[in-house]
């Protein structure tokens, strides 16, 4: 894995061998759908603004930490995520059947959407470009502990390692181990500790935040 | 179908690149072609299955090329002409035909907000018997539709305990669908026969 590779910069590679010009074809597209009446480009604003700003992995990060601090809660959210995940105000859009699934000592969960990108939308926010990119929807279902690897995550033999294949239905959130050392800690400090890449099961969770790149 | 949106198994993909403080979007248009996804959806023209088939069905060798909002690019005017919300014609030209402007206003900002916050359950409680228990053996069809699936090919034939029983709708083809596991690998969708329910909106209810 190259975590520093600059992004846009592969971007602008791929670019090169598209025809026309993305940017310049969606703001023709948009034009014509608010000229036709069937989007309303304040609509649009706030929709970006919603998932730039408001869902995404800190809703996720303290339904963790509430499981981690609230047996009964987190046994709510093993059984039906749905109304747990509720409970904590969040829901909707691409996060309507969302299934928990909790890592061990003896358990490690992973997460993937070999097909396209289905992802908890509500707990989690856009998937990164990695999730939906062709190396990880390949391999994460033949050779999870590799790809684990490619993140820094190392795991023993002993431990099981199941794989979810997200559908449009059915999306998963991994309920990660709490870490030793936070016995004392509130919510909102141990929400601060939960990462994106240990509730999609490429990581986990540590005091120092450093077991995965991102 | 069987085409490279299918990709759980192949090897020769590379290596997976991760992105430090990676932004929800890279570019400005990336954001609006997400937005006009969710917004066009509101006029109930197609749901999540077509619109998963509009990316499938572009050319193998144009999805690899093409980023990941490219393909949302693309789904979406298949989507907007097959509908017939809007010709290929006025999208070339990005200039509307005379007289077509919608007369119902598209949806307002706190619509648009109250939608995703809403979301569309796929999910039904209607009453029909689960053909499988959770923790029954059950095996995968060995199938090859032309249209939308759930069924991977890596999954596709393959046996292992139903994890999973609800009913959802579907848009196709009729089928049952469960989450099944084989050794320590879950992998989901045994495809499991016939349709189960009433037609709801000229579509089928399934079992998974």
């Amino acid at each position: 894995m190259s975590p520093d590779l600059p992004h846009r910069q592969q971007h602008e590679h791929d670019h090169q061998a598209v025809p026309s010009d993305p940017a310049l074809r969606v703001k023709a597209l948009e034009s014509l759908l608010v000229e036709k009446g069937l989007v309303d480009r304040a609509a649009l604003d706030a929709l970006v603004d919603a998932y730039e700003h408001k869902i995404g992995p800190r809703n996720g990060a303290r339904v963790v930490a509430r499981a981690w601090s609230d047996p009964a809660y987190k046994q709510r959210l093993l059984t039906n995520a749905d109304a747990a995940i509720a409970e904590m105000g969040y829901g909707g859009f691409q996060g309507e059947h969302v299934v928990v699934v909790e890592n061990s000592t003896k358990v490690h969960n992973l997460v993937v959407c070999t097909l396209c990108s289905c992802y908890p939308w509500p707990v989690l926010g856009l998937p990164p470009v990695w999730y939906k990119s062709a190396p990880y929807r390949s391999r994460a279902v033949l050779d999870p502990r590799g790809v684990l690897r490619e993140f820094g995550l190392e795991l023993p033999e002993d431990v099981e390692v199941r794989v979810w294949d997200s559908t449009a239905e059915v999306r998963y959130l991994v309920l990660p181990e709490r870490p030793a050392g936070t016995e004392g800690m509130n919510e909102e400090a141990l929400a601060a500790l939960v990462t994106r890449d240990a509730m999609v099961g490429v990581g986990k969770v540590s005091l120092s935040k450093v077991v995965s790149a991102a | 179908m069987n085409s490279v949106h299918d990709m759980g198994g192949m090897h020769g993909m590379g290596p997976i690149v991760e992105e430090r403080n990676e932004p929800v979007f890279h570019d400005e248009w990336e954001g609006r072609i997400f937005a006009m996804n969710l917004a066009m959806g509101a006029w109930r023209k197609w749901n999540i299955d077509a619109s998963r088939h509009a990316r499938e069905m572009i050319p193998p060798a144009e999805y690899l090329r093409m980023t990941y909002y490219e393909r949302w690019v693309s789904g979406l005017v298949e989507l907007i002409v097959k509908s017939g919300l809007a010709t290929r014609d006025e999208i070339e030209s990005a200039t509307p035909a005379a007289g077509s402007a919608k007369a119902v206003p598209a949806a307002n900002p706190n619509q648009a907000l109250a939608r995703i916050a809403t979301g569309l359950p796929a999910k039904r409680n209607v009453d029909v018997p689960a053909r499988f228990k959770v923790g029954q053996r059950v095996r995968t069809h060995n199938m090859h539709p032309v249209g939308h699936t759930r069924l991977p090919r890596y999954a596709r034939g393959r046996s292992g305990p139903s994890t999973v029983t609800m009913v959802f709708l579907f848009s196709r083809t009729p089928m049952l669908i469960s989450s099944v596991s084989a050794r320590s690998t879950f992998i989901r969708y045994a495809l499991l026969g016939a349709s189960c329910g009433a037609p709801r909106r000229g579509r089928k209810i399934l079992c998974t």
